[in-house]
């Protein structure tokens, strides 16, 4: 299987999922059945593939980029399509394969309005693809042009088939549907961060003599080549555009709004992968090319990780709509993980690791329950709701799990990417400033506290008492087959994360531990 | 080498002889068979392209001889890399323009043949401005491609708006060749010489600080007015939308593209081969036109309510872009002098694909909803999700949203002016360019958030406009620029092919 190893296996977990959207083209709109099927195969082929990758990963040395290859792409500016997987990468690519195909199996019978189920499974699969391919892109142009392309899915999944309740925006005369409002400054925000990337990542380039490799960038990153007011400046560029994306305070504004808009499973989506491209630039880009940049930067990170850990917390308690207030936990979440990332030690970064994936799966059943529930109840005030183990038993205990595994329940997945992540910032990388990142921790502390504050309140508005008197008669089904089908197994990955969390570690530790000591060497040399 | 080298010429002959044909036919056939005359210009304009491969590949076919660059007329008129790149961006953008035209002008059942002609009689004075490496055949191409343009312009003549748009473009076309002219005899006048080479060397002379000379400054900064108002660039743009707007469809897509490219073109040779040795000159002035030109070109295309006037002003924005490689010429070594000249001609070859594709689209879009009015598009993905699909692709990648080829243009251009990224003014440059492309973003997304996101307004009968066909060499036009704009955008090798081969000629700089 050696073609299989040399690149092919990953370009077919990148393109299977466009080459289903370009199928799905081909088939009359009319044919639904058909559709969905096809869409199915090709996300679960993907999926498969990437599981074979899995296997036959070689975990002994995760430092190094396997299945990959290194192929011409555009001689012109020297760019080359070269990809490869070390152990960072992986469970961030099983992760995204994975969620593509059960958020194709949750949409088989919940189309949001206006339905038209094509055109929204080619979306998907061509943001599919973008997220598969920023995570074994080694080419920074490559990685740009991944990272950019599950733009324009998102903003049309937002666009046609989010929110239509109409919002009320300051200095504005008239209402505007919150779809409306949301796709277009999702864009824009993304855009924005994401050209002061690309002028980033020229400028690296041209420092390094035309190339975009990725791995020859961090040699010579390592190298110093890099030193100086020029790395400053082309780590702040990057910072921006990662930073946008991750997204960390203040530059989350798009967030909230992006994923209340979002149709349920484009939040999911934008949850559970999205915003790890952005955390995953950091630690795939930022630190291994520029380390002493990193060094100088990491407090300044630290300190608006926790802004965002607690800004995003008590933005939470300020909810009364229960989507917007799972949106505004990924800001506190996605806090966790930058501090982790600003320690710059291996406790850190793989906390940052594991962070990502079980925010991934917690948060992206989170909003799956969150739209199950909208599509019962067909509102999100949570003052209205309640008593919901008792009228729908199964979606109230799968959501009163999630909710105990987001607040970072010892045995459940949330759990280590908070704890370790406050582990690390309590002992950071040497020459980092012991004040800052143990105050850090102190806050960070503080905010996992306000997490289940809030995560408890919005399972006893949610979960608990009477069924208030409006739904008495209701009478909601249960979560059904493809519900069950979508959640069980991420509740399952939740349970196996959180007992082995060496799942993922197995994989990230060597490549973690290899990232570290080149900073530590680049700083300290 | 022969001096008068039919071989290289060839591509020129048969644009002539095609255009002349073109009229005969127009003569004697029924009005009904008019579109015949059309026909003929377009199987001209293919006939003419393969000399274009021919020379390109002299050297490697047996009994060929002479490779490139030939040099004719004392160095006047020179067919090298460039030439042949651009000459065939201009018989791509004649092809496509005849292809937008047919179905269009033949609705309007007048003066078909000639419409047909003029539009050939343009694309060969562009394809001579390719060629021409002195200020005399440089003026004459221009006005060759202008002239035929004026009358274009004002080809509804019983729509004020069309004959406003042919009298201003009239006016202001005449008024920039008044000072481009002025400008060429200055520069004459003090350096000799009206071929680049002879001015050249006049500027490079030891002993001689020309730079320093204040007429000849003021020549170069006249000849660099008098292409401001060619290309449209800030502050000379004022006449651009008015005239887009009223225009033809198909004719505002050639001013767009093929008048904007020769105006380029001719730019692109002036400022790295005639005054290559005064870069110091021209950088600065083009760094302001180009902040200029993205700035001022975005903000007002953000207000715009006509799609049609929106990529008028659009167009105005990417002439900045197209200019900002040029901006930091004056501190560039010859390799960067080479890139930011691949810079701005892979810029113009993408953007001359997805901006004639944007027009197609648009006249499709308008040919459905009855109008280009913003407000008419709404909800046109409902009746109409094929043209949808199209103008979405094609604004976005005006935009540069990857996977679409816009992206690349972006990219060489950014890469071009940060070559000098330790300097202030580049990086200044760059910044203000990142900052366009959101602003960008911005309007084109308007226009596809009108098309998806909001319903078909009441005066609009969804189910009569969606069954309206479209002319089918318009759906030819749209298809292929689609699937060039796909195509590059993944693999932009294919025009950065072309872009590169060109850069040989910045290198002597």
């Amino acid at each position: 299987m050696s073609w299989f190893e040399s690149g092919w296996g990953l370009s077919l977990i990148v393109f299977l999922p466009l080459v289903g959207a370009g199928v799905l083209l081909l088939i009359p709109k009319s044919k639904e059945q058909v559709v969905k099927t096809t869409a199915l195969l090709f996300s679960l082929a993907a999926f498969a593939v990437s599981v074979v990758v899995l296997l036959q990963f070689d975990f002994d040395g995760t430092e190094a980029f396997q299945f990959g290859t290194d192929l011409s792409w555009i001689p012109a500016i020297n760019s080359r399509y070269h990809i490869g997987i070390d152990g960072i990468s992986l469970p961030l690519l099983v992760l995204s394969t994975f969620v593509l195909v059960l958020a194709i199996v949750y949409s088989w019978d919940h189309w949001p309005e206006p339905r038209n189920p094509k055109a929204f499974l080619v979306l998907m699969l061509v943001l599919g693809t973008g997220m598969n391919g920023t995570f074994v892109a080694l080419d920074l142009i490559l990685f740009f042009i991944f990272f950019e392309v599950v733009l324009l899915p998102m903003y049309f999944m937002i666009g046609i088939w989010g929110d239509r309740k109409p919002i009320r925006l300051p200095g504005w005369k008239r209402d505007v549907e919150t779809r409306l409002y949301a796709s277009i400054k999702f864009f824009l925000f993304t855009l924005f961060g994401s050209a002061f990337m690309l002028l980033g990542f020229l400028a690296l380039s041209w420092k390094a003599g035309g190339t975009f490799d990725m791995v020859a960038l961090s040699e010579m990153g390592r190298a110093g080549v890099f030193a100086g007011a020029f790395g400053q400046w082309v780590f702040a560029a990057l910072f921006l555009g990662f930073a946008v994306k991750v997204p960390m305070w203040p530059l989350h504004s798009w967030l909230p709004d992006a994923h209340t808009a979002a149709p349920t499973v484009g939040s999911v989506l934008l949850a559970a992968i999205l915003l790890k491209l952005g955390s995953y630039g950091f630690v795939r880009i930022s630190l291994p090319i520029l380390p002493e940049q990193a060094q100088d930067w990491a407090p300044a990170i630290a300190i608006l990780a926790v802004i965002a850990i607690i800004y995003g917390s008590l933005a939470c308690l300020a909810q009364t709509d229960m989507k917007r207030l799972i949106a505004f936990s990924s800001v506190g979440h996605m806090g966790f993980v930058m501090l982790g990332i600003a320690t710059l030690t291996d406790v850190g970064i793989n906390a940052a690791i594991i962070g990502m994936v079980a925010h991934g799966i917690i948060t992206g059943l989170l909003f799956f329950l969150a739209g199950s529930m909208q599509h019962r109840y067909h509102t999100r005030e949570m003052a209205r709701l309640g008593g919901a183990m008792k009228s729908m038993p199964i979606i109230g205990g799968i959501l009163a799990f999630t909710a105990m595994a987001s607040l970072g329940l010892p045995g459940l997945a949330g759990f280590w990417g908070e704890f370790m992540a406050l582990l690390g910032s309590y002992n950071p990388l040497d020459g980092l400033s012991l004040g800052v990142f143990r105050t850090a921790m102190v806050i960070g502390a503080i905010g996992t506290v306000l997490t289940a504050g809030y995560l408890l309140w919005m399972l006893q508005k949610v979960n608990l008492g009477e069924v208030p008197e409006e739904w008495r008669d209701a009478n909601f089904h249960d979560a059904d087959g493809y519900e069950l089908g979508a959640w069980v197994p991420l509740v399952l990955a939740t349970l196996a994360i959180g007992i082995f969390p060496k799942i993922v570690f197995g994989a990230t530790d060597d490549a973690v531990v290899n990232l570290v000591e080149n900073i530590s060497r680049a700083v300290g040399g | 080498m022969p001096s008068f080298d039919y071989h290289a010429l060839l591509p020129e002959f048969i644009i002539g002889a095609s255009l002349l044909a073109a009229i005969v036919v127009d003569l004697v056939m029924p009005p009904e068979r008019k579109y015949l005359a059309g026909v003929v210009g377009l199987l001209g304009l293919v006939a003419a392209s393969f000399p274009l491969l021919t020379l390109a590949t002299c050297g490697s076919i047996d009994g060929c001889d002479g490779g490139l660059p030939r040099s004719m007329f004392g160095g006047s008129y020179v067919v090298d890399e460039f030439a042949l790149v651009l000459k065939g961006l201009f018989i791509l953008t004649g092809v496509v323009t005849l292809l937008l035209s047919v179905g269009f002008i033949e609705s309007d059942r007048y003066y078909e043949g000639e419409f047909y002609f003029l539009v050939m009689a343009s694309v060969a004075g562009a394809v001579i401005m390719a060629s021409s490496r002195d200020l005399i055949t440089l003026f004459v191409a221009l006005e060759l491609v202008s002239g035929p343009a004026f009358l274009l312009a004002g080809w509804r003549k019983g729509d004020l708006r069309s004959n406003e748009a042919a009298l201003k473009f009239f006016l202001i076309g005449v008024l920039s060749s008044a000072i481009l002219l002025f400008g060429m005899s200055l520069v004459y006048g003090t350096t000799g010489s009206v071929t680049f080479e002879g001015i050249r060397a006049a500027t490079l002379a030891p002993g001689v600080a020309l730079a320093e000379e204040p007429v000849f400054v003021l020549g170069v900064i006249f000849v660099l007015v008098g292409f401001g108002f060619k290309i449209s660039a800030v502050p000379f743009h004022f006449w651009a939308p008015d005239t887009y707007q009223g225009a033809p469809l198909p004719v505002a897509a050639y001013l767009s593209v093929g008048s904007k490219a020769a105006g380029f073109v001719g730019l692109l040779t002036l400022c790295y081969l005639a005054f290559a040795g005064v870069r110091d000159i021209w950088g600065p002035i083009l760094w302001l036109l180009a902040a200029l030109s993205m700035t001022v070109g975005n903000l007002v295309a953000l207000r715009q309510t006509n799609v049609v006037r929106l990529l008028g002003y659009s167009s105005v924005a990417h002439a900045g872009f197209i200019l900002v490689p040029f901006a930091m010429a004056a501190a560039l070594d010859a390799d960067g002098l080479g890139d930011a000249f691949f810079g701005s001609v892979t810029y113009l070859l993408v953007y001359a694909f997805m901006n004639l594709g944007a027009f197609a689209a648009v006249m499709a879009a308008a040919e459905k909803a009855g109008s280009a009015e913003l407000d008419d598009f709404g909800g046109l993905s409902r009746y109409a999700p094929g043209v949808a699909a199209m103008v979405a692709l094609f604004f976005f990648s005006l935009a540069g949203i990857p996977p679409l080829a816009g992206w690349f243009a972006k990219f060489v251009m950014f890469r071009a002016v940060l070559i000098e990224s330790g300097n202030a003014w580049a990086v200044g440059l760059a910044i203000v360019a990142a900052v366009n492309a959101v602003i960008a973003l911005f309007y084109y997304a308007k226009v596809v958030k009108a098309m998806y996101f909001d319903g078909v307004p009441d005066r609009i009968d969804a189910d009569a406009a969606g069954a309206r066909s479209l002319a089918r060499p318009l759906v030819l036009a749209i298809g292929l620029t689609a699937a060039a704009v796909l195509v590059a955008g993944f693999f932009p090798q294919i025009l950065a092919f072309f872009g590169d081969a060109t850069r040989a000629i910045a290198l002597g700089g």
